[in-house]
């Protein structure tokens, strides 16, 4: 698992109160791991701070699982 | 109409002297204070480096982790408490029209921690307004009911009042009213606060408000002494559910007392300062009398307001001798706040709790840390200095007034049939 796959989990588990084993690639973040839309803008924000990227808006409606948040970072973050 | 009679059926409380109703009435009556050094920041830049703390609150002892991240301390206190009214109350809500179930809560200030973090942490930014989503519902006052209401799904009546200290006092008139009118059969009440932070005690402390005795925690919330400087900063909540008297009988509750009247009123004075005749506190306990058709000779006890400020106290006083004339001196009168300190927007609530368990125990709880007389306080007057007295109870009133003038009492009677 890359640094950045590894960092993503674990913003998630914190911020949506998983186990760590329910965040797979496919796993949805509205649909799988209980998250509300306040929920999801919170985790773009914590991705941003943790990355120190800034994610647009049109972006981030393109981000609802963790493996696409995990791909748009690997190809975003310097 | 028929108005209906509204009684208590079930109580919480999270207090700085206890953490459960029994535990906060235990401290009452054996005239415990909450006071102590602040743990919750470095006061060593404040005036005042103590208050009534909630002892050892950790949230993820009664929430959920991740519930409990989401919610502001004062929207904790609130799920806290009403947890434990519930129970109290033996309430299971899939066999009651929740419909007809509100929660109608008071808070003076709200997320006043939510608010300070959020805007240190924009602050500290390049003025991007990174805020979290979160910001908003954490800290908005109704957030405290909204909740209440999402946990139990309670679909009646859901609001919260806003009247400073006054505010849980607002909360309990508005739902006695309702219920009374026939809007609701069960309304969940009270009020919770959470502002032990550098936004809240440097506020207050800008106004000169607090207590600075920070060689004596213990003794510094003083109503009616001589000595008295200022109020202590309190926190937590209590819960009171409200209940019209046939829904309760009819599911076998456990009732505590009626809630028989309520009363308000504005100083028009001054955005702090009481009125130096204590006006306002006058009308606000005619007014409760009058709306419970009662006259003064039918009080025993009085919660009062009585902060330990050295204006407030005397206008509180002089207002209860002006209005009760020769019976104020047959009242027992006590200040709870010199146990639990100030608790602003959640002080109405568990003084009422205070009023309610009284009259249920026929026991005076004391104003503590009374040393040394003030000329200025009448003293034949019984402030119930330093013990709890017994006393068979019938009646009993509670005062608050909140900054901006505002002023609510309501009135609680030991129910008979």
């Amino acid at each position: 698992m890359s640094d950045i796959a590894s960092r993503v989990k674990a913003i998630i588990v914190e911020k949506l109160g998983v186990d760590e084993g329910e965040v797979t690639p496919e796993a949805s973040f509205t649909n799988d791991l209980g998250a509300d839309s306040l929920d999801t803008v919170e985790l773009i924000m914590e991705f941003e701070k943790e990355f120190n990227v800034a994610i647009p808006d049109d972006q981030a409606e393109t981000i609802s699982t963790v493996g696409q948040a995990i791909t748009y970072l690997e190809k975003n973050v310097k | 109409m028929e108005l209906k009679r509204v009684v208590v059926t079930g109580l919480g409380a999270l207090t700085p002297i206890g953490k459960t109703v029994p535990e906060y009435w235990e401290g009452l009556v054996n005239g415990v204070s909450g006071a102590a050094p602040m743990t919750r920041f470095d006061t060593e830049k404040f005036k005042t480096k103590f208050a009534c703390e909630v002892k050892n609150f950790v949230a993820e002892d009664y929430l959920e982790k991740k519930e409990a991240r989401k919610l502001d301390p004062f929207v904790q206190y609130a799920l806290v408490s009403t947890e434990e009214a519930v129970k109290d109350a033996g309430l299971d809500f899939t066999k009651l029209n929740t419909n007809r179930i509100g929660v109608i809560w008071g808070a003076g200030i709200g997320g006043l921690k939510t608010f300070l973090d959020e805007i240190m942490t924009f602050a500290k930014g390049d003025g991007t307004p990174r805020l979290n989503p979160f910001f908003i519902p954490k800290m908005i006052i109704d957030i405290a009911p909204g909740h209440i209401s999402m946990k139990y799904g309670l679909r009646g009546p859901n609001f919260s009042c806003v009247s400073a200290c006054a505010s849980s006092t607002n909360a309990l008139i508005d739902a006695y009213t309702y219920i009374k009118l026939g809007r609701a059969d069960m309304i969940v009440s009270g009020g919770s606060e959470a502002i032990l932070n550098e936004a809240g005690i440097g506020g207050f402390n800008a106004m000169h408000a607090l207590s600075t005795r920070n060689d004596d925690p213990k003794t510094a919330s003083r109503p009616f002494d001589k000595d008295r400087d200022g109020f202590v900063a309190g926190e937590g909540a209590g819960t009171i559910i409200l209940e019209e008297l046939e829904h309760a009988k009819a599911r076998g509750a456990k009732i505590y007392a009626e809630i028989v009247g309520g009363g308000m009123s504005a100083d028009a004075n001054h955005i702090t300062a009481p009125h130096p005749e204590g006006l306002g506190a006058k009308l606000v306990m005619q007014s409760a009398l009058d709306d419970a058709g009662m006259k003064t000779t039918d009080i025993d006890y009085i919660n009062v307001h009585g902060t330990s400020t050295p204006l407030g106290d005397i206008s509180e006083t002089t207002a209860i001798v002006n209005l009760f004339g020769e019976h104020a001196y047959k009242l027992n009168i006590s200040s709870t706040k010199s146990m639990t300190g100030h608790l602003l927007g959640a002080a109405g609530a568990i003084e009422s709790i205070a009023c309610i368990l009284a009259i249920q125990n026929g026991i005076i709880p004391p104003t503590i840390n009374h040393f040394t007389d003030d000329p200025a306080i009448d003293q034949k007057l019984n402030l119930t200095f330093n013990k709890a007295q017994k006393r068979d109870i019938k009646v009993a009133l509670s005062n608050t007034f909140g900054f901006g003038g505002h002023n609510a009492s309501v009135i609680f009677k030991k129910y008979e049939d």
